[in-house]
């Protein structure tokens, strides 16, 4: 963070202006590959001496498991289910990603506000409602878009996850009962929703559709030039706790 | 919310993503409308130990009485927000922000499930706590009133908000008689205004009457001076309340009664199967 910015009013207390650390996003769709290329960055950056900490959606101590009932039941409303996610995120950003950023740590986080503006987009809710919702969150230093087609995610998804998801097909709210056509329908609404707002969130595109040695090859020099400057202004947390990665590094 | 939340109109929601005759959802751009339900939406408001509950409870049971189809929704109640917030409360997890958002979800949640639907259905719904509980609290608690206001944004319009004013001294006294130990984020304990739990609280639920004292501006909330003895502070909540029961719905919750009257039975059976039981409906306290 060179300057904290938020995109509404900031996290209530918060009185930084700056923050040594970068909050790097990685976003995409079902299956495209956001976990892989995390996994694979966390062991780069950290073999070259940056302390990384790994967040996600649906992962804070608070909301997680509230959020995994209410899918189980289907019983919640999508502005309920939204409220989750976001209580989820203001949990975690509070708790792990402002923590770490504050301590000089690469915060990389599997996706972050733009999938869950995407699903909600997706399903009628209030665009506006939702971001002015979500003003809270902190404005990333770079958001890497994976970017890939359908035909490219469907093999994936059936060799890698083994079918298609419930939730990942839009069944909660597309009718009919195929799940493949409604898995069809459904990511391409959610592509083309990512694809409306690439823009105003300034995503970097990455081209999801090439290998994954590919993708990992352009995330890597991407990501490098974010954190680079970090080491100059010897704001670097350093990675010590991990004297492998020191090791792998030489 | 602003001008749109004008007092004493019929109960109004400004809509996003109400769902269509059919079912479908659509987007918010050609669904936004307003709606107007058939019921009555009454909400009461107030610092802890304003004794706004024991008001609502004796509208409640009043309008029972009177045969009014009535249904009832308490803040931070929804079973599956509960559960977080119980969590979070009881690790002391809560931030200022997560509190703010957890109860949202949890307001929605009734809204969605308990409000609207009997609204819809006509009846009249009291609500014990709204918005401007969020308002009054969440604020005190740091988030700006713009963002909560915003988080709120698509509530409904009360047909009547009663607002219960007490001095801080009056309620500190009914809530704080016998020492009862107080929790940790009740007593605002999570802003480190003090460490003593009393000292806490007593400079929270300041914060939180300054709020009310300017939402009682802002949205036109009916106020009740909660100093008055209880009788005559229930005559002026029924008197509020009465202009707006024309036409309200009514139900004959013991339609049995007329039954056993004409045909000179005693009604054995019924009791078997306890409708014979004392008038109790709909409370789902």
């Amino acid at each position: 963070m060179t300057q904290v910015r938020f995109y509404g009013d900031p996290v209530p207390g918060f009185t930084e202006s700056y923050l040594p650390g970068k909050l790097i996003v990685v976003e995409g769709t079902d299956g495209v590959g956001r976990s892989t290329q995390i996994a694979l960055l966390q062991e780069w950056l950290e073999g070259r001496g940056f302390a990384v900490a790994a967040t996600g959606l649906r992962r804070s101590d608070l909301a997680s498991k509230g959020i995994d009932r209410a899918k189980q039941g289907h019983t919640l409303s999508e502005a309920v289910l939204f409220l989750f996610y976001a209580t989820d995120l203001a949990d975690r950003l509070e708790k792990q990603i402002i923590p770490a950023l504050r301590a000089g740590m690469v915060v990389l986080t599997d996706r972050y506000i733009y999938s869950m503006i995407v699903r909600a987009q997706v399903r009628g809710s209030d665009a506006q409602w939702i971001r002015k919702v979500l003003g809270f969150a902190l404005i990333p230093d770079a958001i890497f878009y994976l970017e890939a087609d359908l035909q490219h995610l469907i093999p994936r998804v059936l060799s890698e996850q083994g079918g298609f998801d419930y939730w990942e097909s839009g069944m909660d709210y597309l009718k009919g009962r195929n799940l493949f056509r409604n898995y069809v329908r459904y990511q391409t609404r959610l592509l083309a929703q990512f694809d409306a707002i690439a823009e105003e969130f300034g995503f970097r595109r990455i081209d999801a559709n090439r290998s994954i040695r590919e993708i990992f090859g352009e995330l890597r020099r991407e990501v490098g030039a974010v954190v680079t400057p970090m080491k100059k202004q010897g704001a670097v947390a350093r990675a010590d706790a991990n004297p492998l990665a020191e090791i792998a590094a030489e | 919310m602003g001008s749109a939340f004008r007092p004493f109109d019929t109960t109004v929601r400004i809509c996003y993503n109400q769902p269509s005759p059919k079912g479908k959802v659509k987007h918010m751009s050609k669904a936004l409308r307003r709606v107007h339900y058939p019921g009555k939406l009454i909400i009461v408001e107030g610092i802890d130990g304003s004794g706004k509950s024991t008001q609502l409870d004796l509208l409640h049971k009043w309008l029972m009485s009177e045969n009014y189809l009535v249904a009832f929704s308490e803040w931070n109640s929804s079973p599956l927000v509960r559960r977080i917030t119980k969590v979070g409360k009881k690790k002391k997890s809560l931030t200022p922000l997560s509190f703010s958002l957890i109860h949202a979800a949890d307001f929605m949640d009734r809204l969605e499930r308990q409000i609207i639907p009997a609204l819809e259905a006509g009846a009249i719904v009291l609500a014990d706590r709204y918005v401007y509980t969020a308002f009054a609290r969440d604020v005190a608690r740091g988030v700006t009133p713009e963002w909560v206001r915003d988080v709120y944004s698509n509530a409904l319009q009360p047909t009547l908000p009663i607002y219960f004013r007490v001095p801080l001294e009056e309620s500190l006294k009914r809530i704080l008689v016998g020492r009862p130990e107080l929790k940790y984020y009740e007593a605002g304990l999570d802003l480190h205004l003090a460490g003593d739990p009393y000292e806490s609280f007593k400079l929270f639920q300041t914060r939180i009457l300054e709020q009310y004292d300017s939402i009682v501006e802002e949205f036109g909330l009916s106020v009740i001076d909660a100093t008055q003895p209880l009788v005559k502070q229930q005559d002026q909540m029924r008197a509020l309340v009465k202009p707006y029961l024309d036409g309200a719905l009514k139900i004959s919750p013991r339609a049995w009664r007329d039954v056993l009257t004409e045909e000179s039975l005693l009604g054995r059976y019924l009791e078997e199967i306890g409708a014979n039981k004392p008038a109790e409906n709909g409370d789902d306290k």
